[in-house]
């Protein structure tokens, strides 16, 4: 077990260091750079002359050869040190700390009520036996992953907050303003868990102990909930994992529409920025996330079913 | 010559919603809704009588530069809350264009226009306590040549600085090592106001996140993406001259929030979520019609937009092919398909808002036929296609292009049909925004759309001289010994008489085609008054109160 998860440790390593070079080496190909682009001062600024461009590039160390300026960030990277961001001077690691808590108050709502909904669903769509409901909430998950979550951000502030009034349309004040961001994120994420766990517990009821089970005269209500579940859980333990991605991928559009300033936000003005550091930080932190999220799945999924086992060797 | 008041969108308190909407309905005369706004004691006269003091004003904006600096701030968005944390040296009338006393009670210029003389007036205080003194002021000069690349403006107006010189605790003196007019609009700008000596003795980046000014507002809180809010200073007693009423400001707090969506700033400010917005575009315009919220449009003073050619290009070091670009333009058609309503045509090389505009109109003409016959004289003759072309250099550049606004890709799209109708070929090519100051600074570029905010004709020499950094290749002229007569006329009738010369010059040569001024336009709920544009076309809440 110790050994399974040092092993799984170096490989999450390996993603780490991968996202970094990947992403260095795309933010070096995108032409410009932060310096010039903090020098036109929005289009707004007198036009700078090349050689004071140059002075200030050199000021920020972005006229070093490109080896060179990679294994020195790569190396203070490896010291938990991103940097200050190049656009506020803030360190990085402070920026994403102080964006974190919107985002995880975002993702978190959204995951709990994705997995609610979705698993819910599911457990309703299946379990009864009325043609036309079933069909009906069977119908919904392809809905809900196909609608953008742009425009559906947008249409529930437009009804909501503009038209009703019940609920905030920007910013953090309280759980009243986390709602609509939080089931604008829900939507798609519950859609997906919804759809693999009602084809898991289809699956599962359908297998021969079922019958058994029926025969020995347990309840439908039993077997749905304590047999077929049980046995549908691993695959959507294993979707859960992977749709924490979908979380951050998610909130960079939501804390938009919503005006939240989260990780999500911090994301799109660093990118439109070139801010180097930062957008690195945040890339390394969402491989992160991934990574950690996927290994605590791998290490659940023994506790939910006992067949499963890991770090015996597969010989 | 037309004096800028006459024409300008001056000092805009804001209009009583019925009388306002009144004119926005009357389509495109209604730029001159803008332009009429000229006495502001009549229109605030429309409001109720009392004013009610107090309250907090919600400002929605699309951006957050990341910085609460004036000093190292170029963004409208950021501009509109770090205005309020400082004072400035001088005010400038947005009416005239006059330079008023604001910190500065009075100030003296050598006749060359190199040194600067201030007076301060006596009680003003920053926030922390410190007395706003002559060696304050040094303070912040000293330091602000030293800022880095977020501080490319207080470069520009601080070119040549030689130092400050404290004569006595309330008489500075600047000296510059040549002749610097423009300095004096400058020290009424945001970027030259004052912090208080220990904040201005702070890193670049310490600046950025927190600054102690002497304005009528303080910092409370800045959280980065998100938010900017000012508190009232109950003590505040050295308002501009060109303020309405004294002492403390109206309004207790402003909040600033970030919000990215317009469809979102559109429905909050509509349903009074919040009380001002920025950044309102013209299908912006459409869904505000018909309700009680108020537009407050402004020309923005400077270059207006246009395309600046660069003339190490072959085909247009032509001046006969500049010249014909120029004449092809369609000036009003533009501005009347792509911008909002309040939008003017430009009909200088400076915008009509510029203190020191002078009327060019007759040199910005649209005359399709003398286009071609211009091309023709120079030699060129129409190929098979339709494209003009000699010795087998074909009547075509590139034009690079942003895409900061949202009017830019379809104005460009116009400008190409009109200028492939008198058989000039134009390729747009769209750069990236973080990718302008490199492009342009090292000339990698053919044309270039583009516009500059500044209430000084000083920027004419700063973009159009050989001598400066050129980024659009001029060649030596005469034209450059007008634009540094300018820059070092202290009297100002002789200046104005030489930058409306220098207006004329850049256009008579064709080195630049101006197109349409940019607008600024804010919406504002139908209770808010007394909100204010400054000469620079940025929001001023001094005087701004939220009525029942």
């Amino acid at each position: 077990m110790a050994r399974y998860i040092a092993v799984r440790l170096a490989l999450a390593v390996g993603v780490l260091w991968a996202a970094y070079t990947v992403s260095f080496v795309i933010l070096y190909l995108v032409p410009g750079d932060p310096v010039a682009a903090m020098a036109s001062g929005g289009q707004e600024g007198t036009p700078v002359s090349a050689a004071e461009l140059a002075a200030m590039r050199a000021e920020y160390g972005f006229d070093d050869p490109l080896l060179v300026q990679y294994g020195s960030r790569l190396w203070s990277a490896l010291q938990g040190d991103f940097g200050a961001s190049i656009q506020t001077g803030q360190s990085v690691t402070a920026a994403i700390a102080s964006a974190l808590p919107n985002t995880a108050q975002l993702a978190g709502s959204a995951f709990v009520l994705a997995v609610v909904l979705g698993v819910g669903l599911a457990l309703v769509a299946t379990f009864t036996q009325v043609r036309w409901l079933k069909q009906f909430l069977l119908g919904l998950p392809p809905v809900g992953v196909s609608l953008p979550t742009f425009w559906v951000g947008l249409v529930l502030v437009q009804w909501f907050s503009f038209q009703l009034g019940w609920l905030p349309a920007l910013g953090e004040h309280g759980w009243r303003s986390l709602v609509l961001p939080a089931i604008t994120l829900a939507i798609p994420i519950g859609a997906i868990l919804a759809q693999v766990t009602a084809s898991c517990l289809q699956e599962a009821l359908d297998e021969p102990y079922i019958v058994t089970a029926r025969a020995t005269g347990i309840t439908r209500r039993a077997i749905h909930l304590q047999h077929a579940l049980r046995n549908a859980a691993l695959p959507v333990l294993t979707v859960a994992g992977l749709v924490v991605g979908g979380l951050l991928a998610g909130s960079v559009v939501v804390e938009t529409v919503f005006s939240r300033a989260g990780v999500g936000r911090l994301t799109v003005t660093s990118v439109g920025f070139q801010d180097l550091p930062v957008v690195q930080g945040i890339v390394v932190f969402a491989a992160a996330i991934f990574v950690i999220a996927n290994l605590v799945v791998d290490l659940l999924l023994p506790l939910a079913d006992p067949r499963v086992t890991v770090g015996k060797a597969r010989a | 010559m037309t004096t800028p008041s006459s024409r300008a969108a001056l000092r805009l308190t804001v209009l009583s919603s019925a009388a306002f909407l009144l004119a926005a309905c009357s389509g495109a005369g209604a730029a001159s809704t803008a332009n009429n706004g000229a006495d502001p004691a009549a229109q605030t006269a429309q409001a109720p009588d009392e004013v009610t003091p107090g309250g907090t004003l919600s400002f929605a904006v699309g951006s957050d530069q990341g910085c609460v600096d004036p000093a190292q701030v170029g963004s409208n968005d950021t501009i509109y809350s770090v205005r309020h944390l400082v004072d400035s040296l001088t005010d400038q009338d947005p009416e005239t264009g006059e330079i008023v006393p604001w910190l500065a009670e009075s100030w003296e210029i050598s006749d060359d226009a190199s040194e600067f003389t201030f007076t301060l007036r006596e009680g003003a205080t920053f926030s922390d306590g410190a007395p706003v003194d002559a060696e304050a002021v040094q303070a912040n000069f000293d330091r602000l040549t030293e800022l880095g690349a977020r501080a490319t403006l207080a470069r520009g107006y601080l070119a040549g600085y030689e130092g400050t010189e404290v004569v006595d605790e309330h008489t500075v003196t600047v000296s510059f090592e040549a002749p610097n007019a423009q300095f004096l609009q400058a020290t009424s700008t945001h970027t030259l106001g004052l912090l208080s000596p220990e904040s201005a003795a702070r890193s670049d980046d310490e600046r950025c996140a927190s600054v102690i000014g002497s304005g009528p507002f303080v910092l409370e809180d800045y959280t980065p993406n998100s938010s900017i809010t000012l508190t009232q200073r109950a003590d505040y007693a050295w308002g501009s001259s060109l303020w309405q009423h004294e002492g403390a400001a109206y309004l207790d707090r402003l909040e600033f929030s970030v919000v990215p969506e317009s469809g979102v700033r559109l429905g909050a400010v509509q349903s009074g979520e919040v009380d001002v917005i920025g950044n309102i575009a013209a299908q912006d315009e459409l869904a505000l019609a018909g309700t009680d919220v108020q537009l407050l449009p402004r020309s923005n003073p400077g270059i207006p937009f246009g395309l600046y050619l660069n003339h190490d290009t072959p085909v247009l070091s032509d001046p006969a092919v500049r010249e014909a670009i120029s004449l092809a333009i369609n000036r009003e058609e533009i501005t009347g398909a792509v911008y909002p309503s309040f939008a003017l045509p430009a009909t200088s090389s400076l915008s009509s808002t510029t203190p020191l505009y002078a009327d060019q109109s007759p040199l910005l003409g649209h005359d399709p036929a003398a286009a071609e016959q211009v091309l023709q004289e120079a030699g060129f003759t129409q190929g098979a296609d339709g494209i003009y072309e000699r010795d087998g250099e074909r009547a075509a550049f590139e034009i690079l292009w942003f895409n900061n606004a949202a009017t830019n890709a379809p104005t460009l799209e116009l400008i190409q049909q009109q200028l492939a109708t008198v058989g000039i070929e134009v390729t747009l090519s769209e750069g990236q925004v973080a990718d302008w100051g490199t492009r342009i600074a090292e000339g990698d570029f053919e044309a270039n759309w583009g516009n500059l905010t500044r209430a000084d004709a000083d920027i004419l020499r700063t973009s159009y001289s050989s001598e400066g950094a050129n980024s659009y290749r001029l060649p030596a002229s005469e034209l450059d010994q007008v634009l540094a007569a300018q820059a070092a006329a202290a009297d100002p009738a002789e200046r104005a008489d030489l930058a409306a010369q220098a207006q004329e010059g850049v256009l008579a040569g064709h080195h630049t085609v101006p197109v349409v001024e940019l607008t600024t336009v804010l919406a504002a709920g139908p209770t808010v008054y007394g909100v204010a544009y400054d000469a620079s076309s940025r929001v001023q809440l001094f005087d701004a109160w939220i009525g029942q």
